[in-house]
């Protein structure tokens, strides 16, 4: 009755944060909404590293492509309705991460995360290179209004407050159980040892295309909501810093656990801008202050894979013990790459 | 031609994470002998030798080369230290040729001696001057074992720890092997800690032998006495 | 004609930078079998120390060779800080790690020099080359630049063939066990292969930034067709590291020539992808592949 317990959860957190937005001021409610794209963004990516072991360093790429899909899909059908307009785009976005994640299903993990990051590094060219349809650096708007039944004079932020929550707890809920299914059990095993893996007849190419779907979709999801939020889609909101920033997010918060994600997307939004008025209070120029949240990044992604490599979750866990949730994958389980000749330790006598 | 040194061991406890495989182990190799360490699979032969030279570090107890203390070196240390260790599977580079693999071996010796240890390496075998520029992965088993050990010389040790040098080989091999181990001991005074799980050869050649089951040291004595405890043999050497 | 031989011997001359890219990544992973995904960013900050001192002194040749000190230390201080503590570990945590410390160095470049794009000088004239009557498309800061990286692949491959230090290196990366068990001492060979490769990242940088001017992300680009021409190479190869280097940057600009510039990384990308699916171990390397 895991998928029970799940949707009970996710109901009660629904309403408790539904409330929760409409006594948030305007600012609150938009970071909130915020934090529900970078969310859902952060958990795809969180379970694509930590319960398939693959890394992706362009999850900020696929966010972009769910954004300008958004923006698309109402410049062309402004009368349907959000839901309608999140799935296509969470589709279309489904789609660009099975075209990488094939492409991508026989490397390995530095090889896959330079194809991942060159598609991070690459992706502002692309909004360039088709100016006319996709806005070259300006970007399209993202016209998204508030639906007619919730009342003329709903305030807009409070809306995509709610839309980014009710979104946010429908992927945690689904990715939950899928994590729990027999499939994640897979992604475990493959992640693990893919050799032993697919000895023991799992499809690993499939298993690993499907990840990236998974994943890849969520930051369609994330990235369509980030347009709704914001109204614009633009290369310069998903550049590289976006993309190690989700990462960063993932790792803070414990590769692999949900809990983790939302800890992660939390930080994400409420510290750079909380780094950037201190630099600037001491007198930091605005460019160099800018500069501060991304310098903090790299030292939290370096700081927490040497001393913490379980994140929050994982550090939570040895504080609480063994009542504290327990989705984290400690990195020591993922599968070692380390060449054989020189990591004979641990042999046989 | 270095002279063997004395190498002791006395009370090592070690292993591997949580498992515990060395209980106690304390054998004595007096310079200029062979030693043979013999014992069924997982009594902790191959552990101790990697006590000895550094990559396992112990839980407690001493390993002295000549009086020196080794423990709590690292294994580059315990190398230029004089303890030369050919692992198990040989260690042989593969990437590397020939030359340079024994050239590796003379990186510890001052730059004067060293041309002159290599072909004196060169003479003594002649299988090795022969491959030179072959690369090492292109040996046969047999050839790879005299490599190493030629390599493990050219370090020019007061002590040589060998690890089933015979595993994999072919008997005709094994003997040859085991006859260049016996001349290092006969020429060369040098001291040999030998781990075997070819009892039968390895008493051939040994001056004294060490029998290790679960970690711990059953037997003691003269390789000729061991060899003729049938009892002894049969329970634990397998012969 | 005059067009294609400016784009080849053009592409020629980006090549060589993306070959001295590759060849760092290949010194690096070879010797550590790290992937260092902050070589490029590396490579920015010691361009961010030649910009300081030329700007102080005016001695273009002071700021170059400080920079390539700054690059050895640079290389020697993060593995000996940063990397070390991922040897062992699963191959996820140095990819991390090295993504951490790439956009530190982007941040903290940031913070201390500020953002805006500083124009940086070339060695040599940046004026067009011509025979006779004939663009050649190159300028002697590109003969330059080709120069130093040959020159400088050249040592390297000297260094490692003949020089003990050079086999203590290979002896290392290919089998650090056994090293050390002859002596090796296996731990600054490591620090030597990173900081040998901040040498070259920040000759790479020193060559590029004329044409990129100088940001925090003016080595994003440079860093991944870099790394695109160490997976053509083949990562184990240093020759496949400047074939792959130069082949990619002929290819490139006769996309960028023909095609349009905007097209350029796109095609960058899709190279990397095309030699992944169909060569993943690279044109050069043998068949002897090591399991990643």
């Amino acid at each position: 009755m895991t998928l029970l317990r799940h949707v009970l959860t996710a109901l009660v957190a629904g309403v408790v944060l539904f409330l929760l937005a409409t006594r948030l001021s305007a600012y609150r409610d938009y970071q909130m909404a915020e934090i529900a794209a970078y969310v859902v963004a952060v958990a795809g990516l969180t379970v694509l590293i930590g319960i398939s072991g693959q890394i992706s360093i362009g999850q900020g790429a696929f966010m972009a492509v769910g954004a300008y899909a958004t923006a698309l899909i109402l410049q062309h059908q402004a009368a349907w309705p959000i839901w309608l307009v999140l799935i296509v785009a969470t589709l279309a976005t489904a789609l660009a991460g099975a075209i990488v994640g094939i492409a991508a299903a026989r490397l390995r993990g530095p090889y896959l995360a330079g194809v991942t990051l060159m598609l991070a590094v690459a992706l502002p060219s692309v909004a360039e290179a088709y100016q006319s349809v996709l806005g070259g650096d300006q970007g399209l708007p993202v016209a998204a209004t508030v639906p007619g039944f919730l009342g003329v004079s709903f305030p807009l932020t409070r809306w995509q407050a709610w839309l980014g929550i009710a979104a946010a707890l429908v992927v945690l809920v689904l990715l939950a159980n899928l994590m729990r299914s027999g499939i994640g059990r897979n992604w475990r095993a493959i992640r693990d040892d893919e050799v032993a893996a697919s000895l023991a007849g799992l499809n690993v190419a499939r298993l690993k295309v499907l990840a990236f779907i998974v994943s890849a979709a969520c930051a369609g999801l994330g990235g369509a909501l980030f347009g709704v939020v914001t109204t614009i889609a633009s290369p310069g909101a998903f550049t590289l810093t976006l993309s190690i920033g989700l990462l960063t997010a993932a790792v803070i918060g414990g590769l692999g656990s949900l809990a983790g994600a939302i800890w992660g997307s939390l930080l994400l939004v409420l510290v750079p801008s909380y780094l950037s008025n201190v630099a600037s209070s001491h007198g930091l120029s605005s460019a160099a202050s800018s500069s501060v949240p991304i310098a903090a990044y790299g030292l939290v992604l370096i700081a927490v894979m040497l001393a913490f490599p379980g994140g929050i979750q994982g550090a939570l866990r040895r504080l609480l013990g063994p009542t504290a949730p327990a989705a984290t994958t400690p990195l020591s389980a993922l599968r070692r790459h380390a060449s054989a000749s020189d990591h004979k330790e641990e042999s046989k006598t | 031609m270095a002279d063997g040194a004395a190498l002791v061991t006395d009370g090592i406890v070690a292993g591997y994470g949580h498992v515990l495989v060395l209980d106690g182990v304390s054998i004595s190799a007096m310079p200029g002998t062979i030693t043979a360490v013999l014992g069924a699979n997982g009594a902790g032969k191959t552990t101790l030798l990697r006590t000895i030279s550094g990559v396992i570090r112990p839980r407690s107890g001493r390993i002295l080369l000549d009086g020196d203390s080794l423990v709590r070196r690292a294994p580059e240390d315990v190398a230029r230290a004089g303890v030369a260790h050919v692992p198990e599977g040989q260690g042989v580079i593969i990437e590397l040729t020939v030359e340079e693999n024994l050239r590796l071996g003379l990186l510890l010796r001052t730059a004067r001696d060293r041309a002159a240890a290599l072909a004196d390496a060169y003479r003594r075998f002649p299988v090795l001057a022969d491959r030179r520029r072959r690369l090492a992965g292109t040996l046969s088993g047999g050839e790879r074992q005299i490599l190493v050990i030629a390599r493990a010389l050219l370090t020019a040790p007061r002590a040589l720890l060998l690890d089933e040098p015979s595993l994999g080989l072919a008997p005709k091999i094994v003997s040859q092997v085991m006859e260049l181990i016996r001349q290092l001991r006969d020429d060369s005074g040098l001291t040999v800690l030998l781990v075997e799980q070819n009892a039968r050869s390895a008493l051939a050649i040994a001056d004294q032998g060490v029998v290790l089951n679960q970690g711990k040291v059953v037997a003691e004595a003269e390789a000729g006495a061991l060899a003729a405890d049938v009892g002894l043999r049969r329970h634990y050497l397998g012969f | 004609m005059q067009e294609f031989l400016e784009f080849t011997l053009g592409g020629i001359a980006t090549g060589m930078i993306y070959a001295a890219i590759a060849l760092s990544l290949v010194l690096v992973w070879r010797g550590t079998r790290v992937l260092n995904y902050s070589q490029g960013a590396m490579a920015m900050f010691t361009t961010y120390v030649a910009w300081i001192v030329i700007s102080h002194t005016h001695n273009y040749w002071l700021g170059f060779v400080l920079a390539l000190l700054a690059g050895l230390v640079l290389g020697a201080v993060l593995e000996q800080s940063v990397v070390r503590p991922t040897f062992g570990k699963p191959p996820l945590n140095s990819v991390i790690v090295t993504i951490g410390l790439l956009i530190f160095l982007e941040g903290l470049a940031g913070i201390i020099y500020g953002g805006q794009f500083k124009s940086f000088p070339a060695a040599f004239s940046i004026a067009g080359l011509s025979i006779g009557s004939v663009d050649l498309g190159i300028t002697p800061a590109d003969i330059f630049t080709a120069i130093a990286v040959l020159a400088a692949a050249a040592a390297l491959a000297l260094l490692f063939r003949f020089t003990a230090v050079g086999l203590r290196l290979r002896a290392s990366a290919f089998n650090a066990n056994v090293a050390r068990l002859l002596g090796v001492r296996v731990g600054r060979m490591l620090t030597l292969g990173w900081a040998l490769a901040g040498l070259l990242g920040a000759l790479a940088g020193l060559l590029v930034t004329p044409s990129t001017f100088l940001y925090p992300n003016s080595m994003d680009a440079i860093f991944v067709l870099g790394f695109t021409a160490a997976v053509i190479g083949g990562l184990e190869s240093p020759v496949g590291a400047v074939v792959g280097g130069l082949m990619l940057g002929v290819v490139l600009s006769y996309v960028g020539g023909y095609i349009g510039s905007d097209v350029v990384e796109l095609a960058g990308l899709a190279a990397l992808v095309i030699v992944l699916m169909v060569r993943p171990s690279g044109l050069f390397s043998s068949a002897a592949v090591r399991r990643v």
